[in-house]
């Protein structure tokens, strides 16, 4: 597949655009040669086998870690060198495999915070932090989003997996985010939960047209989900199309050796 | 009966005192992971301020207190910003720069007021007594009690009532998640050594109500039983350090008198033993 087919969908501008971008630890390639963009309002999910690189593709997009070559470029701008606070203040939004939000707060809590972060009204720290504020109305019109309205008030350590992931795309709504990171968000979720989730998501690409990139395991969640599917194998791009189309690509299927997508 | 309303008035009291310096304690350690073996040096500073500013000022025992609580919040934030700010990827050098300040703390006090203890400026209503069920009551215990339990109703409305309170909570939980979230974290750090400061000094104008007189080494003796109290609370919480004083407080009144003067602080560690074998992490989680 040529670099002009991968990058084909570019109609729309970009949000994301990544070119010849390769991480190397200690002389090993972690990933490399990756280019692609992500126009705007477009869902993208990344598919591939563990150990594909796929995370590590997350990890250098949001800026956890530094790529070895190549560079990343946000909105045209190159945020290749910014530390990961910057990438969330230029509109970088993302989620981790792992749960994160905080237990001890309320589901409100969590996501006021992350409304105040977002309006960078730190400075005016004392005040109440329960007043009708428009933080306030953004945080419930985060939740009222994802559907957690009527546990606005429980502690966020007492949801279910699946409502955490529901907590934490709040949370990222609020920020009004530009580009959204989801990864994994399926992992670990009770199958009950699944749909749900999925319907979450998918009004968040559909309904206000967010632009999505998501890491997903099972290619079942991104039929209907997905505009384009990229497949990633031994830390490469190898292929980046309509889900329909990559399923069918014998090179997909021999990446996989038989295994279901 | 008299004597048991008297030991638990007296053992409240000074577990208001404890309360008072292990609440910042237990805070700056949650939310920045700094040991602040200087945090006792803070209570000196409201103690010999309040003194200071009675004595050499001729102001009231009020707004002389209020003198020592400026100066303790002050010499919080200062500590923060000169010393601790620059060490807060090496927590050993933290250590050692506290443990130093602490011993150069009392040193320097020393060598301005002196070693022997001065009178404190207490009022003259904190000398009298009260009955209460039969018991004669000093009235300093109430003054104690009553400002440890304002003290903490503040610090709850601070965290659960106010944006910084909720950035301090999150901050307890997940530091570097709230980092994540774009917050500049470090100026919480400044507010809660300036708050547990505050709260020291007042807890050394306390002390100098409770014992009569102020001494240079008074907020390193005091210091260690807080951190008995944070350690047995939990470290990062409010309500913990509370509920810990309390307990600490009336162990060591109760051991005391019934058994021997020394028994009641040995017991005290004895508490601290069982409480972290039975829950390694204090009796509250880690939750501000």
């Amino acid at each position: 597949m040529t670099a002009e087919a991968l990058t084909a969908p570019t109609a729309a501008r970009p949000v994301l655009r990544v070119r010849g971008l390769g991480w190397a630890v200690g002389g090993a390639r972690i990933v490399s040669g990756l280019e692609f963009d992500v126009a705007e309002g477009e869902f993208v999910a990344v598919i591939g086998p563990n150990g594909a690189g796929k995370t590590s593709l997350f990890n250098l997009i949001s800026g956890l870690v530094r790529p070895t070559e190549g560079s990343i470029e946000l909105d045209r701008a190159d945020i290749t060198a910014d530390p990961p606070h910057r990438r969330a203040r230029r509109g970088l939004g993302r989620t981790f495999q792992s749960s994160s939000v905080f237990a001890g707060l309320s589901v409100l809590e969590n996501v006021r915070l992350a409304a105040a972060a977002h309006r960078g009204s730190c400075l005016r720290l004392w005040r109440r932090a329960d007043s009708g504020t428009a933080a306030r109305e953004a945080a419930m019109g985060a939740l009222a989003r994802v559907g957690l309205s009527t546990r606005a008030a429980d502690l966020a350590g007492a949801l279910s997996h699946g409502d955490k992931r529901k907590l934490e795309i709040a949370i990222l709504l609020v920020t009004e985010p530009r580009l959204i990171l989801l990864d994994e968000p399926m992992a670990g979720v009770g199958t009950a939960d699944v749909p749900a989730l999925t319907e979450v998501i998918r009004t968040v690409h559909r309904e206000e047209g967010r632009t999505v990139l998501m890491v997903e395991h099972h290619m079942d969640v991104l039929l209907g989900l997905a505009d384009r599917v990229a497949v990633m194998h031994h830390g490469q791009l190898l292929a980046l199309d309509t889900p329909e189309k990559v399923t069918a690509d014998p090179l997909v299927q021999d990446a996989y050796l038989g295994e279901t997508l | 009966m008299s004597t048991l309303v008297l030991l638990s008035l007296t053992g409240l009291g000074l577990g208001a005192l404890y309360f008072l310096v292990a609440s910042g304690l237990s805070l700056i350690f949650g939310l920045a992971d700094v040991l602040n073996f200087a945090h006792g040096l803070f209570l000196s500073v409201g103690a010999y301020g309040t003194w200071w500013a009675a004595d050499r000022l001729g102001l009231g025992f009020v707004p002389a207190a209020a003198v020592g609580v400026g100066l303790g919040a002050l010499a919080a934030v200062l500590v923060e910003l000169l010393l601790i700010r620059p060490l807060y990827a090496r927590p050993i050098d933290q250590v050692l720069v506290t443990v130093g300040l602490s011993l150069a703390g009392v040193a320097l006090l020393q060598a301005g007021f002196g070693a022997d203890p001065v009178t404190f400026p207490k009022p003259a209503w904190t000398e009298e007594t009260t009955t209460v069920l039969g018991a004669t009551v000093p009235n300093d215990r109430f003054l104690l009690i009553g400002v440890a339990l304002a003290v903490l109703a503040l610090l709850q409305l601070f965290l659960h009532r106010t944006r910084f309170g909720l950035i301090v909570r999150a901050g307890v939980e997940d530091r570097a998640m709230v980092t994540a979230l774009g917050i500049n974290v470090r100026i919480a750090f400044t507010v809660v050594f300036a708050i547990g400061g505050a709260a020291a000094a007042l807890g050394g104008v306390l002390a100098g109500v409770y014992y009569g007189d102020v001494s240079p080494g008074q907020g390193t003796s005091l210091l260690i039983f807080a951190f008995i109290v944070v350690v047995i609370g939990g470290m990062g919480s409010v309500a913990g350090s509370a509920l810990a004083a309390v307990v600490v407080g009336l162990v060591q009144q109760f051991t005391s008198y019934y058994a021997a003067a020394g028994v009641g602080e040995a017991s005290v560690v004895l508490v601290l033993a069982m409480v972290l074998l039975a829950r390694p992490g204090g009796l509250t989680g880690r939750t501000a």
